[in-house]
């Protein structure tokens, strides 16, 4: 197992301030947690630990990896979601962290509609605190376990040519995808409907290609991530209609065939089937849409076990 | 403000800045009896006056703020109007423009008459009440603008909601006119900036936040800038912050548009790059910009394309900004550091000259809202602001005259100071 002291941090905000190395350490720690996920109880890393779920957004898929994650490591889960906690009686984010400090939490994993709201919560707390999504800014474990994904896949990530197809603009998981795929080497390409693909984003992130030829985007790629179409709203500002996305932006096995043949599919979850990606390109042999729900439990199980040891110490 | 003539005042070897008559002394004395500025003292008002040393000092007008909030009526924990107007004096302004954006707002005669009441106990400075220009600022129907100014209000906005109705912008002009108030807008096409919280741009990108894009606010500016022409009124823009607005104004100057302009001092200093950490305290509205911007802020101010430095005083409590980003409401408490950060951006930098500054904080506002300030000629009354520009400091919040809690440049160190201020004459501590 990787040496849990090559981690400094008791908070994981984002991929942003995360080095190579650093990220390197969660994954040789995921590849140490893999087998045990078929064997719930064999780790008691956390025992004694308390794990606070704050999901203040709603989410299913992300809220279950981490409640699975935590406990595959020992430790006690608590999920507090909005519609039971204080804060629909006015209590603020600040205080609502400060009582679950108070009942001696270890760790609070935040899901939060507000950007830079891990962050703020970081600062007011002393427990870990981990980003599992914060408004449109960061959502550091599922580029995490992307690139996870694309390690076991491919032997390593320098090098590889990821497409990342959709909503840009107001996708987390883009944007910690982004510098993910930057910091391991990979060659980024940003394709999708200009109102969603702003060209300044080549200056936010330095580094990233945008394409907005679709076929060029995806010709050589190794990987495709599809984002979910998700804002209602965009579909009167940003794109005129589902079936219009679909039609000049959807995968289809057409568009697949630009790609390199042994490329994947990912995807994020939840999949609007014929909307972002035809169905049969979601099940067929070049997805790998399932192993990054796996994936996900491994890395987010180093990613807990790495912040609240480093919080220990 | 209703208390005895204070002793005559004596400010002695100071270099006396007064732009509105072009006057820059390096070294004169300046007096005041009664509450105005006299010639010479006589020999017994000489022998009972207030002698200040203005060796090493500047002293020119009071400054005249034509942008801040002092929280009342009904916005008291914010800031309150004896607090807010000792924040103003500490920072050299003498006169301020209240925005009218309070609870209620300032859209009926019968809440100017309660804020003249309580300037009457509490003001330390002249507060010059501005009023709504529509009813309830919703920019649906004009305020009552006529029996506003017989109430005394200079000015009619609607500040930060703007006026999206180009029509009832065009009428609020032909109709304040009528008056002599001064109409001003907050340029914003709120059609663009739905759940905006910065500036858009590559920094807006990266931190995951929608963004007011800078063509929000020209589109705007340009609409004004033809409306005014339209009507063949005077209008003025508060808080412009982008280098396409600036672009606007100077075209519509140059054919003889009556347009006049301000902007906020941290906008001269920093950009959205402040921003990386989230830090409520920068969240404004009008935002940060980005360098280009800021450098196209100061290059106006220099050459008078901006006529005025505002304060943009929004004061907020310190709990409703210690939340997250987008929760948090716009607005920082600037009062008391406006003229060091303008100082250090547009004098230190070299851009300007000192007496161009004190223009852009005097003569320029005074002339927008065409009121008795911002001069030293003799018989004006004795709004004085004695200024160190050599002098070091660091703003602590802790010192602050303010109630807010929204302090941006806590702990920064600075330059140039405001080191007394008189108002008729009479010293603000």
């Amino acid at each position: 197992m990787a040496k849990t002291h090559d981690w400094k941090h008791k908070d994981l905000i984002g991929i942003d301030p995360l080095g190579a190395p650093e990220i390197e350490t969660i994954f040789r720690q995921a590849d140490a947690f893999l087998p045990a996920l078929d064997r719930p109880g064999a780790l008691d890393l956390l025992k004694g630990h308390t794990v606070v779920n704050l999901f203040l957004e709603p989410s299913t898929r992300t809220r279950t990896a981490f409640d699975i994650s935590a406990k595959r490591l020992g430790a006690e889960v608590v999920s507090i979601d909005t519609s039971a906690s204080s804060l629909v009686k006015g209590e603020t984010l600040r205080d609502t962290a400060l009582n679950i400090e108070a009942l001696k939490a270890d760790a609070i994993v935040l899901r939060h509609s507000s950007a830079g709201a891990a962050a703020y919560l970081a600062r007011q707390v002393g427990l870990s605190v981990v980003n599992a999504g914060d408004g449109a800014h960061e959502h550091p474990t599922q580029a995490l376990l992307d690139a996870y994904t694309l390690r076991r896949r491919f032997g390593k990530v320098a090098g590889l040519k990821v497409t990342i197809l959709g909503d840009i603009l107001f996708s987390r998981v883009a944007r910690s995808n982004i510098l993910c795929l930057g910091k391991l080497g990979a060659e980024v390409t940003l394709a999708g409907p200009a109102t969603l693909v702003p060209a300044r984003l080549a200056e936010a992130f330095p580094g990233v290609r945008i394409e907005r030829d679709l076929r060029k985007a995806l010709s050589g790629a190794d990987a495709v991530m599809l984002l979910r179409i998700q804002h209602e709203r965009q579909t009167t500002t940003h794109f005129p209609s589902l079936a219009e996305y679909t039609s000049q932006f959807g995968l289809n096995r057409d568009r697949a065939g630009w790609l390199r043949p042994k490329a994947v599919i990912m995807h994020p979850g939840p999949i609007n089937r014929g909307v972002e990606v035809e169905s049969a390109l979601a099940d067929g042999d070049r997805s790998v849409i399932l192993d990054q729900v796996s994936h996900g439990v491994a890395v987010r199980m180093a990613v807990l076990n790495l912040c609240v040891s480093a919080r220990s110490r | 403000m209703n208390t005895p003539d204070p002793a005559p005042l004596w400010i002695r070897g100071a270099r006396v800045i007064d732009p509105a008559s072009g006057r820059d002394e390096p070294k004169a004395d300046l007096f005041a009896v009664g509450g105005r500025i006299v010639r010479r003292l006589t020999p017994a008002q000489q022998a009972k006056a207030r002698k200040v040393d203005g060796k090493g000092l500047v002293a020119c007008p009071g400054f005249v703020d034509l942008n801040c909030r002092l929280g009342q009526p009904g916005r008291s924990a914010r800031e309150t109007i004896r607090a807010g107007t000792r924040a103003a004096a500490a920072g050299g302004f003498t006169s301020v423009l209240a925005m009218p954006d309070t609870l209620p707002c300032v859209d009926h005669p019968g809440t100017l008459q309660l804020i003249h009441d309580i300037c009457e106990t509490d003001a330390a400075v002249r507060v010059l009440p501005a009023g709504t220009l529509t009813k309830g600022h919703a920019g649906q129907a004009l305020a009552p603008i006529g029996s506003l100014a017989k109430q005394g209000v200079v000015a009619v906005t609607d500040t930060v909601a703007g006026v999206q109705n180009n029509e009832i912008m065009r009428r609020a002009l032909e109709y304040a006119a009528m008056f002599g108030l001064t109409v001003i807008d907050h340029c914003q096409d709120s059609s663009m900036t739905e759940g905006a919280q910065m500036h858009e741009g590559a920094v807006s990108l990266r931190l995951g936040l929608r963004g007011f894009p800078a063509a929000a606010e020209a589109i705007v500016a340009a609409s004004d800038c033809a409306l005014a022409e339209l009507a063949g009124a005077r209008m003025h823009l508060q808080g412009l912050s982008s280098a396409a607005s600036i672009e606007v104004i100077r075209r519509a100057r140059a054919r003889g548009v009556r347009v006049t302009a301000d902007a906020n001092p941290l906008h001269l200093l920093l950009t959205d790059a402040a921003l990386a950490g989230y830090d409520t305290n920068l969240k404004l509205n009008p935002p940060l910009r980005e360098e280009a911007d800021r450098q196209a802020l100061v290059a106006a101010l220099a050459d008078g394309a901006l006529d005025a430095i505002a304060s943009g005083h929004a004061p907020c409590t310190a709990t409703e900004k210690d939340r997250e980003f987008d929760l948090a409401p716009f607005g920082a408490a600037t009062l008391e550091v406006a003229f060091a950060v303008a100082h250090e951006a547009l004098v230190l930098s070299g851009a300007a000259d000192l007496p161009t500054l004190v223009a852009r904080l005097t003569h320029g506002p005074a002339k927008v809202l065409g009121v008795a300030a911002g001069a030293l000629a003799e018989g004006a009354a004795a709004d004085i602001v004695l200024l160190d520009p050599k002098a070091r400091w660091t703003f602590r919040s802790k010192a602050s005259r303010s109630l807010a809690g929204n302090h941006p440049l806590e702990g920064r160190a600075l330059r140039g100071r405001v080191t007394a201020t008189f108002v008729g004459g009479r010293a603000i501590d």
